[in-house]
């Protein structure tokens, strides 16, 4: 057991750890913030996605001591400071961007770090930086739908719906 | 003017604050004070003789509780088969045991042969490593035809054979059908596969079991669709647990897609498994293991064969399907591929006469049940395949064969023992043909050749039969349960209501759909009703969500109990109101005297149901609770028309989707945003079908498909932009049968797609020369570039 200590949505947070412990199960399991959520075991499905250090990272990729000192981002900490939907959460919402929401923590995050490095995005833009997500329920429409909301786009216009 | 509330508003879900901010309760959520976890050792091999299972060095190892093998389950039960279908001799289907853990046999890679609880994963998991298994591999039987043709392999030593059961439907109908195709001017045949596929909902299955000793009261969480369903059948059947002394809850679960319906083995382990180590037991699936142990979906192996008069009429169907059950009998597996598909293979057209033939056949591969659409999918796509081939070959337009064949009379009765209540076939098809500007299409492909691409047009049409089921009628059918759903309605005192249903919500927004319902029936603000379902121990005995059954069964329950509701408060009303019963009128949260300005608020009459100082109390009781029980006098009838537009590159076989379209009939539409969303992800899935999924074991039975690496999932980028893709509901034939004139909507897309993909495809090509009259699915850009190569 090793200690490992990092600042988690604004937080100092430390705890003793196997060495082959994985972000997403300090999270989960040390932190409890279970708004991580882990879908597969071969870091395909983005279920996970948390930003460390501003960057997107699926937390099934690494393991907790590697990110000691960093500063991690989940799901938790993503509400404005008085606790109401971000324009991305809220966008996911208005347009109806999430089902049985399993997936819909790591869809968030993703959206945040695209929209932070391209925040006009165009629609082939969205769904080939969601490629690292999968969403079962969706088929994504929505989900691209509310992106490109949250980006301040007219989606109206651009949907043939 | 959309609504801005009640029934037909687009209300915004109130369940997404909770997944969108990370607070969700998922069953893997759930930790328990001094729980251990449990690790399944599952089979490498498909079949084999298991000699020996040595534990010893496992449960030395550090933080072991104990390890179990299929010896410690001999003394209960196996796992249940909740349907029981009768063969086309009158005999019942091949029944296998099932086990918990596998005894004296594996018989698919993935089946669980031991169990190690440990404190936690990790040593669980290492001293899984130390288990010695002595395993006889024996030859495996994967291919379904193989399977029947021969006994050589058999699945089970003490079945006669490797098939479950040999169904002829409509058996009587078989001579004359036959006849009808002795006559026939012209007959078209296709065989076919519907190519194996799993589920996957993003979250896996977790179970946790848990014991109190005191009260020996069991509590299971899991990842259910149905959490009485898991009770019902594992206390009665598998653990010997009478319902009172069970509890099953299904929290927040994330996605289900019928992969969740049914009973599996890690569930009855961790509730054994909780008591026999006096500690809370969990199981969490990896991915890999979900596509080991999930029950899979399709499996279809098909010939169709189509009559037509002179005049192009279809005079007659036949089918011979063999469909793959895996190695056992998942828990609805037997009605998947008879009565889920025999029973639609009218569609949409006037066919007098059908006969379908399905063997089930039992093979060295995971079990194989209900997924989204079950039955019907694969029934629309053999079904709208042969159709389309029939048009090419007799040279007539597709739709206008379909539209000649349409069923235009309501009810209608098919030769295949359903009768339609309602439906608009042409209006459906009208939509589509609109909303996919068809006139447009012969430019577009001039666009695409320009291009060097090849475009295909592709039509579908499909009826499905929801809102399962008339619980006398199933049970005819060999349906071991009834179909029915319930609801309890708890009026508070201060007027605010809580709905506990028998449906569950995995993504269909029941918690926002069902409260728009209740609302709008008393008048009252959608926020001032809870929906609670999942939790055996504060809902009514209910059978879950699938088959597209919620709004049209759960919903009708809710909707007679809220009816019960408003009956007694109109007595309460009366009283304080000092008018007969009959003059009294709700309206917006009100009870009002009939022409007159007298009137008490909603609030005022609940809180005298709970404070009953003024209140009849000598021809009513206090309170304000009521529960209705709603069995469906019939299926529902949901149909649709689709289209599609595809591009192939002649070059590579690749294939991109340039325009979809689609028109539901859904009937009534409670909640328009939620129901475009079920048809966007059903249609997501049917692509996915279409282009991309392929479950696949090779001849050993070893799975080739096991993870995200090698099972293609569809991704936001193969799916069509958002520009020319169109899911319409307007068109609308409401259901006679039911309260809310609903139909349901979860699985229209699933059903819908594929074969509108693929006859799309096969339009592309034919009109690059290539005569290519059929693609499997998924059309990987390998299999359609090799069918252009002829």
């Amino acid at each position: 057991m090793a200690q490992v200590t990092m600042t988690v949505n604004g937080k100092a947070a430390t705890g003793d750890i196997e060495g082959r412990t994985l972000l997403s199960a300090f999270l989960r399991e040390t932190l409890n913030l279970t708004g991580t959520h882990v879908g597969c075991d071969t870091s395909q499905c983005g279920a996970c996605v948390v930003h460390v250090d501003g960057e997107a990272v699926k937390a099934c990729t690494i393991l907790a001591a590697e990110a000691a000192g960093t500063e991690v981002t989940t799901i938790e900490g993503m509400a404005n400071a008085d606790g109401s939907l971000n324009v991305i959460q809220q966008a996911f919402q208005d347009h109806h961007g999430l089902q049985c929401g399993f997936c819909t923590p790591g869809m968030v995050m993703s959206a945040a770090a695209l929209l932070k490095e391209n925040p006009k995005p165009s629609e082939a833009e969205v769904r080939d930086y969601l490629e690292g997500n999968i969403c079962r329920c969706t088929g994504y429409h929505n989900i691209v739908k509310a992106i490109m909301a949250a980006s301040g786009q007219d989606v109206a216009a651009v949907a043939a719906e | 003017m959309p609504k801005d509330g009640g029934i037909g508003a687009s209300s915004k879900r109130r369940e997404d604050v909770r997944f969108l901010t990370g607070a969700g309760n998922y069953t893997d959520d759930i930790n328990i004070r001094g729980q251990a976890h449990v690790f399944f050792l599952r089979s490498d091999v498909a079949h084999g003789t298991l000699n020996a299972v040595n534990t010893a060095a496992a449960e030395a190892m550090p933080g072991v509780v104990k390890v179990f093998t299929g010896a410690d389950f001999e003394a209960v039960g196996g796992m249940p088969c909740g349907w029981q279908v009768t063969d086309k001799h009158g005999e019942p289907m091949q029944e296998p045991r099932h086990p918990i853990l596998a005894h004296g046999k594996v018989r698919h890679v993935g089946e669980p042969i031991a169990a190690v609880v440990a404190d936690t994963l990790e040593q669980a998991r290492d001293a899984a490593e130390a288990i010695e298994v002595d395993i006889t591999e024996l030859p495996a039987v994967i291919d379904m035809k193989a399977a029947v043709a021969s006994d050589d392999v058999k699945v089970h030593d003490d079945l006669t054979s490797n098939l479950c059961y040999d169904w002829g439907f409509v058996e009587e109908n078989k001579a004359a059908t036959d006849e009808a195709f002795e006559k026939a001017a012209h007959v078209t045949t296709l065989e076919l596969v519907n190519n194996r596929l799993v589920a996957n909902p993003m979250e896996p299955r977790v179970a946790v079991g848990d014991y109190a000793r005191g009260t020996q009261d069991h509590t299971l969480y899991t990842t259910s669709q149905n959490p009485h369903v898991i009770r019902l059948l594992m206390g009665a059947f598998v653990l010997g647990i009478p319902e009172h002394k069970l509890r099953v809850v299904a929290p927040d679960v994330g996605g289900g897609f019928g992969t969740k319906i049914f009973h599996y083995q890690e569930e009855a382990f961790v509730t054994f498994a909780a008591k026999a180590c006096n500690r809370p037991v969990k199981w969490t699936s990896s991915r890999s293991e979900a596509f080991m142990s999930d029950a899979h979906g399709r499996d279809h192996v098909t010939k169709i064969e189509l009559a037509l008069d002179a005049e192009h009429n279809f005079t007659a169907v036949r089918t011979e399907t063999f469909a793959n059950m895996g190695a056992y009998l998942s828990t609805f597996a037997p009605s998947i591929p008879t009565w889920l598909h025999g029973t639609l293979m009218a569609g949409n057209y006037k066919t007098p006469l059908i006969y379908v033939n399905v063997k089930a056949v039992f093979t060295n591969t995971v079990p194989v049940d209900a997924y989204r659409g079950a039955g019907r999918p694969e029934a629309t796509f053999q079904l709208e395949r042969v159709i389309d081939k029939a048009a090419r070959e007799l040279g007539v337009d597709p739709v206008d064969l379909r539209r000649q064949n349409f069923i235009t009379e309501f009810p209608y009765a098919t030769p295949v023992a359903v009768e339609y209540d309602t439906g608009d076939y042409h209006a459906t098809m009208d939509k589509v043909l609109a909303l996919s500007d068809r006139d447009g299409f012969a430019a577009r492909r001039k666009e695409s050749e320009a291009k060097g691409k090849l475009r295909g047009f592709g039509i579908n049409c499909f009826i499905e039969a929801c809102g399962i089921a008339p619980s006398n009628l199933v049970g005819q059918l060999g349906a071991r349960a009834g179909l029915y759903e319930s609801a309890t309605v708890r009026v508070n005192a201060t007027g605010g209501l809580v709905v506990m249903t028998g449906s569950h919500s995995h993504g269909q927004g029941h918690e926002t759909s069902f409260a728009q319902v209740v609302a709008d029936m008393i008048g009252i603000d959608e926020n001032m009703i809870e929906i609670v379902h999942g939790d055996t121990a504060n809902t009514p005995m209910g059978m879950g969500t699938y088959g597209s059954r919620s709004i049209a069964v759960g919903g009708s329950a809710m909707v007679r109990a809220t009816e019960k509701i408003i009956a007694k408060a109109k007595k309460i009303a009366s009283h304080l109101l000092e008018a007969s019963e009959s003059d009294i009128e709700l309206k917006d949260g009100a009870f009002s005297v009939a022409g007159t300005d007298k009137s008490v608020a909603w609030g005022d009459v609940t809180l005298a149901a709970y404070v009953p100082h003024n209140y009849p109390l000598e021809d009513i009781e206090p309170g304000l609770e009521e529960t209705a029980f709603y069995d469906p006098s019939n299926f529902t009838y949901p149909a649709g028309a689709y289209t599609c537009e595809v591009e192939v590159d002649p070059a590579t076989g690749e294939v991109s989707i340039e325009r979809f379209a689609s028109a539901d009939d859904f009937g009534n539409v409670i909640n328009p945003m939620i129901v475009e969303g079920q048809v966007h992800g059903g249609i997501a899935q049917g692509i996915g079908q279409a282009l991309l999924e392929n479950c696949t074991y090779d001849e050993n039975g070893q799975l080739l498909s096991a993870s995200y690496m090698d099972y293609a999932m569809p991704r936001a980028d193969n799916l069509p932009e958002m520009t020319h893709y169109v899911v319409d509901h307007s068109c609308q034939t409401p259901c006679t049968h039911n309260p809310l004139g609903v139909k349901g909507c979860g699985e229209a897309g699933a059903i819908g797609s594929p074969p509108t993909v693929i006859n799309a495809i096969i339009d592309a090509l034919q009109s690059g020369g290539h005569k290519v009259d059929h693609l499997d699915m998924p059309a990987t850009p390998a299999r359609v570039w090799a069918a252009m190569q002829g």
